[in-house]
């Protein structure tokens, strides 16, 4: 008799098989030699993407941990004028795609921008006669993509420190430390894992990112991978690439996990009272809110205003009917995936949690692994076997009964929702992790012992506390779908379009101001669940009160 | 989050998955095109209106369709292959996913060079990319070839975009052709090295920085040159009209020269659509609109250019046959590599 636990961890195995399929199949083509074309890589470009990658991981970690600590903190732990709005507000970058914010910061402060025409205006200068940062350069593509990744820190590190009882923190002042202290040799490490996973998350989608630096004309490997594949039409050489940029992915998954070891980061009691939060005042409170708001500003107010000016004075767009249909293509899809993502994370989870052994320890870790890997690798890797299949299974069906069935998964949404799940159950898995992470083993034992089996455990303990994860889960997939644009453009199939391929298309044609309008409307349906995000973390803080 | 809505959850997914079950009797033809759908889609719904036909359409890069293509085979819904450049229309005949077709009625409304001797595909409207000066800082007198510009008295002065791009590429491939490998190495060191900055945005980000004094030369193409004069955004209609154009190698080959234009898929089921489709994008209505629209140059030689391409006057062009830009398309960009051309 097969037992529960077999079939449970055979599931995860094969999801986990399948999910890593893409990624097979690009490594696969390391078995095929590529030679010369890999030389000349080697020999060329090739130091450079590994500098410039490096570079651009450092320069982005700096960023959103500043950022994204330093903003969680202050609103969780602290009141100062306006922390009440910064709670929610902060979130609100995370429903720019990076691609967008980058042109519109380039035509902000590029030379030819209002920014420097205006100083130029004023003073006299001309070119070469002052010096202004170079918005396009490796440091300006640090700086987008914190702006925009910071909030993934910001959310699991508000979330970890919200969830410390208050009785360690007031044991740590009770002997002498004061708040700045409590906070780094507490709080801070208490909260490791919470925003280690913020950090990788982070660096995985910068690894990722195509369209920021393309356009602001750093090489890497995404953009490498790119030129190779279409410039230099070598499959095998841009599958060698790959290899190399899941590597970097590889270390940065190995140093996270070796980073917790066997430590355990269990609340250890469940008495919370509500949070106290230490009021600042005088410039300590204008400290803070000034902190903040710098980054509500440049993280979204003032790249949302320049579109809202842009979309008001030139743009061509007309809200038609075309338009509606695009916004009900991309919710669509971005809501299917989100269900799609929670419901395999969670069966993963569990499985981990409840049936783990090396196998399926290792069979997560690798479903887990698609985020870094760029959505054109993951589209190519999709459309390869999801052919093969089709084309497979017509011949067969040919031969055997005479009947074709053409292309039953290519070219269909299918094909399109897989590529999401491959690339995006990272972000479920981590934040369904971390909130089971918070669930002592313990508690199921005590539930067992009471008589109730496993299914009611889950229902009447472990959902309650893991609500808040499980709604952050949903809604950052959701947000993350709505912005996701290579693997759209490859895989979608005839008459759908989605907001975040017009806004490129039209972006990317150099008509930033036609592009405005779905860009706008990317952020303002981003915006919704980015709010209820919030407000569903401020909630379980108060339910976790009583 | 109930688990009761998960049937409906799956229910919905199904259904989003079934193939749409569109009446079988309605004439249709499925279009994979590079070029964006706001530039394509205008002639689409007209060719709809007039003829019935319904227009699926795809858009992507010019690459990634050309591999959604390959790996779908026989089975590929694809009909037609709309593309923005010569190279990929090379690209796409040398892997085997287009059949050759045959234009009826008058087969030479366009020259030889613009469409494939065995007729796999067919150019559709033309641009050229010619050299940009800055009026008041470089005398046409100064300026004569591609070649010319790798020479040190334009050290810092020239904007170009990325070698990423298809358009450079083809340039490079056609100055590949006409000179030889080694000596095209050569010009490009000197050229990276006559760059004014590292080479950022696209073509229109030339014309823009060399208006705000970055740089005296900016390469690009004709047709955003042409929206930039006539758009309706000041800036850049103020920006546009610092700069004029020069088209290079007159007295020896001529000016870079490339297409846009499409190409019948070997899987095509719907060959026939296809083929009118072509004819329509090459009626005089289609004609007319690439050239007053889209600022394009018409391929039929019989189409007036609008008034801002008149405005630059006549040019020879590069006869170079296209099909060489795909040829060369790898040895330009292994060689853009090895000059330092980012």
């Amino acid at each position: 008799m097969i037992s529960g636990t077999s079939v449970w961890r055979g599931g995860v195995v094969l999801i986990a098989s399948l999910l890593a399929m893409p990624v097979i199949v690009i490594l696969g083509f390391l078995l095929v030699p590529a030679g010369e074309v890999w030389h000349h890589l080697v020999s060329t470009v090739l130091p450079d993407y590994v500098k410039n990658s490096l570079l651009l991981m450092l320069g982005v970690s700096i960023g959103v941990l500043i950022l994204g600590v330093g903003s969680a903190w202050l609103t969780s732990m602290c009141r100062f004028p306006g922390s009440r709005l910064f709670e929610w507000s902060l979130l609100l970058p995370m429903a720019m795609p990076a691609y967008i914010i980058a042109y519109t910061y380039t035509g902000l402060f590029d030379f030819a921008g209002p920014a420097q025409s205006l100083l130029r205006e004023w003073t006299g200068w001309s070119y070469g006669d002052y010096w202004f940062p170079e918005i396009r350069s490796l440091e300006g593509a640090a700086v987008m993509l914190s702006l925009v990744l910071f909030p993934y820190v910001y959310l699991l590190s508000r979330a970890a420190f919200l969830g410390q009882s208050l009785c360690v923190l007031d044991v740590s002042r009770t002997l002498g430390n004061g708040p700045w202290r409590t906070f780094f040799t507490v709080a801070l490490p208490l909260a490791r894992p919470a925003i280690v996973a913020g950090l990788s998350l982070a660096l995985m989608e910068t690894l990722a990112d195509y369209g920021t630096v393309q356009y602001f004309g750093v090489a890497t490997f995404t953009t490498g991978i790119f030129r190779t594949w279409f410039g230099l039409d070598s499959t095998a050489a841009a599958a060698q690439l790959s290899a190399v940029l899941l590597l970097f992915v590889f270390v940065l998954v190995v140093l996270e996990r070796s980073s917790r070891r066997s430590a355990r980061y269990h609340h250890t009691s469940q008495r919370h009272q509500v949070l106290r939060r230490y009021p600042l005042a005088g410039w300590r409170g204008a400290g803070a809110a000034l902190f903040c708001f710098g980054i509500l500003f440049f993280g979204f107010l003032l790249p949302a205003g320049q579109l809202l000016i842009w979309d008001v004075t030139t743009a061509d767009e007309r809200l038609d009917a075309q338009f509606l249909s695009l916004v009900w293509h991309s919710l669509e899809l971005a809501g299917i995936a989100s269900l799609l993502a929670l419901a395999l994370a969670l069966f993963l989870g569990y499985g981990r949690r409840l049936h783990g052994n090396w196998a399926v320890q290792l069979a997560v870790r690798i479903a887990g692994m698609g985020y870094a890997v760029p959505g054109t690798v993951i589209a190519v890797g999709v459309m390869i076997p999801f052919a093969a299949f089709d084309n497979g299974l017509d011949a067969w069906m040919r031969s055997q009964f005479g009947l074709s069935t053409g292309l039953l998964l290519s070219g269909t949404l299918a094909a399109l929702l897989f590529a999401y799940l491959v690339r995006f159950l990272a972000v479920s898995l981590q934040t369904v992790e971390a909130g089971l992470a918070k669930i002592r083993p313990s508690m199921d034992e005590v539930s067992r012992s009471m008589g109730t089996g496993g299914a009611e455990t889950v229902r009447r303990v472990h959902v309650p506390m893991l609500k808040g994860s499980l709604v952050t889960a949903l809604l950052l997939v959701f947000v993350d779908v709505l912005k996701e644009l290579p693997a759209t453009l490859i895989l979608r199939p005839f008459n759908f379009n989605t907001l975040a391929v017009r806004a490129y298309e039209l972006a990317s044609d150099e008509r930033l101001a036609d592009a405005s309008l779905a860009s706008l409307t990317i952020v303002a349906v981003g915006i919704v669940p980015v709010i209820l995000l919030s407000r569903s973390i401020g909630r379980s803080r108060h339910e976790q009160a009583t | 989050m109930r688990i009761g809505h998960l049937p409906l959850g799956l229910l919905l997914i199904v259904s989003l998955c079934l193939p749409p079950l569109g009446s079988a009797a309605e004439e249709e033809v499925n279009v994979y095109s590079a070029r964006k759908e706001n530039l394509i889609k205008p002639l689409l719904d007209r060719f709809t209106e007039e003829t019935g036909i319904q227009v699926n359409l795809v858009t992507g890069k010019a690459d990634a369709l050309l591999k959604r293509l390959q790996s779908e085979g026989k089975n590929s819904p694809a009909d037609l292959l709309i593309t923005t450049d010569a190279g990929r229309l090379h690209r796409a005949k040398a892997s085997g996913v287009t059949q050759a077709t045959r234009l009826p009625g008058d087969d030479e409304r366009m020259a030889g060079m613009f469409r494939d001797p065995e007729g796999h595909w067919y150019g559709l409207s033309l641009r050229a990319r010619p050299i940009l000066y800055v009026r008041d800082k470089v005398a046409p007198a100064e300026l004569s070839t591609y070649e010319a510009l790798a020479d040190p008295q334009w050290k810092k002065r020239i904007c170009i975009r990325s070698s990423d791009n298809i358009y450079n590429q083809s340039l490079v491939a056609s100055m590949i052709a006409a000179d030889g490998s080694e000596k095209v190495e050569a010009w490009a060191k000197g050229f990276v090295g006559n760059f004014a900055r590292p080479p950022r945005g696209g073509d229109r980000d030339q014309i823009k920085a060399a208006a705000a004094g970055v740089c005296d030369i900016a390469i690009a193409n004709t047709y955003y040159f042409a929206a930039m004069i006539d758009s309706k955004d000041q800036a850049q209609r103020a920006a546009a009209a610092k700069l004029r154009v020069f088209w290079p190698d007159q007295a020896g080959r001529g000016t870079h020269v490339n297409i846009s234009g499409a190409a019948v898929t070997h899987s095509a089921r719907n060959r026939d659509n296809a083929i009118r489709l072509i004819m329509f994008l090459l009626n005089d209505e289609s004609q007319q609109w690439y050239a007053d629209i889209n600022g394009e140059y018409p391929v039929r030689p019989d189409i007036p250019v609008n008034p801002t391409l008149e405005g630059w006057g006549n040019f020879r062009m590069d006869t170079l046959n296209l099909d060489r830009l795909g040829e060369l398309n790898p040895d330009a960009v292994r060689l853009m590599d090895r000059a330092g051309w980012k």
